[in-house]
């Protein structure tokens, strides 16, 4: 069966780039780019949740079905 | 699914003003998820603060809130419940606004057991006014007041709310951010003074200061000295050196509730006529 991937939405607006959810993400799915975080690597991404509980900023929204 | 903030935010708030890595953000989202969870309704929530940064925070919850003056929270939110107990108060503020400025009536609030919550962002300094030593500060750490070194100890809020009278004591940190709701809802459940501490980091004034080079290391930091209640039971004096408990560290439901006795004196008085 195929895995479904949630959508990981960051709000650029509200981002601070303080590095929590890039630091603080087991499976390396988050890569800061310029000062924002963006997505790397989504296939990796299991959906536990840890950027969306830890970002300060309310800036990441992870998206599952 | 990804969990609904903007319900509880007041339009047009975000983004706010705390500084990149500052844990503040992190106990308001662990507060709105706790008040979601229990289904509380906003018109019959308060939400009070003094001033300071952590203070900042009813401002952007979308409920009935009161921004008062420097560490006096706890008279006004004392205020609101026995106008109205069948409110919600929550308080929310920062070690200085809590412990310093307000350290009198956070004691006497403690001691009356009085239904309220309060939520104490301990991130051992006064952010807003310029990084000065609060009671919080550990002894040899550095703030803009005391360049080198603070001589003082520092309070062991939890210890000081429970010794005061306070009936429910927990402890949680900025790190173990899916335990603060928990934390906080449990606090807003118990029927009597309920203190959270959650410790904070503070990457502006206190992190500068104290080389920690990046918020991510004074998060981990955080991650290190956190023990939970039930691990420590198992742990020596010495393991347990510089470290700090988290989770609910006491809970007493016997002790008379304020608002209840107080019920209770007006009918007393009335019947006397």
């Amino acid at each position: 069966m195929e895995k479904k991937l949630p959508k990981i939405e960051i709000i650029e607006k509200y981002c601070k780039g303080c590095h929590i959810c890039v630091e603080f993400c087991p499976k390396d799915v988050l890569e800061m780019k310029g000062f924002y975080a963006s997505v790397k690597n989504l296939e990796a991404c299991i959906s536990c949740m840890q950027c969306e509980l830890r970002c300060p900023d309310f800036a990441i929204k992870v998206i599952t079905e | 699914m990804a969990f609904d903030y903007d319900k509880w935010i007041r339009p047009g708030k975000l983004p706010h003003i705390w500084c990149p890595g500052c844990g503040h953000g992190i106990v308001m989202k662990g507060l709105i998820r706790a008040m979601d969870t229990l289904n509380l309704k906003k018109e019959e929530t308060a939400v009070v603060s003094g001033i300071g940064c952590a203070s900042r925070l009813p401002g952007y919850i979308d409920c009935c809130t009161l921004h008062t003056a420097h560490g006096r929270a706890a008279a006004f939110a004392t205020g609101v419940k026995m106008a109205k107990p069948e409110m919600n108060v929550i308080l929310v503020g920062g070690d200085g606004d809590g412990t310093a400025i307000g350290g009198n009536h956070f004691i006497h609030a403690c001691r009356r057991n009085i239904n309220m919550t309060y939520i104490i962002m301990n991130n051992y300094i006064y952010g807003m006014t310029g990084g000065q030593f609060s009671p919080c500060t550990p002894t040899g750490h550095k703030a803009s007041t005391t360049p080198y070194g603070n001589p003082d100890p520092g309070f062991d809020i939890a210890k000081l709310a429970i010794g005061a009278g306070a009936t429910f004591v927990a402890r949680g940190t900025a790190f173990h951010a899916n335990q603060i709701d928990k934390l906080i809802a449990e606090a807003i459940q118990h029927k009597g003074f309920s203190v959270v501490e959650i410790l904070d980091d503070c990457p502006t004034t206190y992190g500068r200061r104290n080389k920690y080079k990046s918020v991510i290391e004074m998060m981990n930091r955080l991650k290190d000295v956190a023990v939970p209640v039930k691990a420590a039971e198992k742990m020596t004096a010495e393991q347990l050196q510089g470290k700090v408990l988290t989770g609910v560290l006491y809970k007493d439901e016997t002790k008379p509730e304020y608002t209840a006795e107080y019920a209770k004196v007006i009918e007393r008085a009335q019947a006397a006529k």
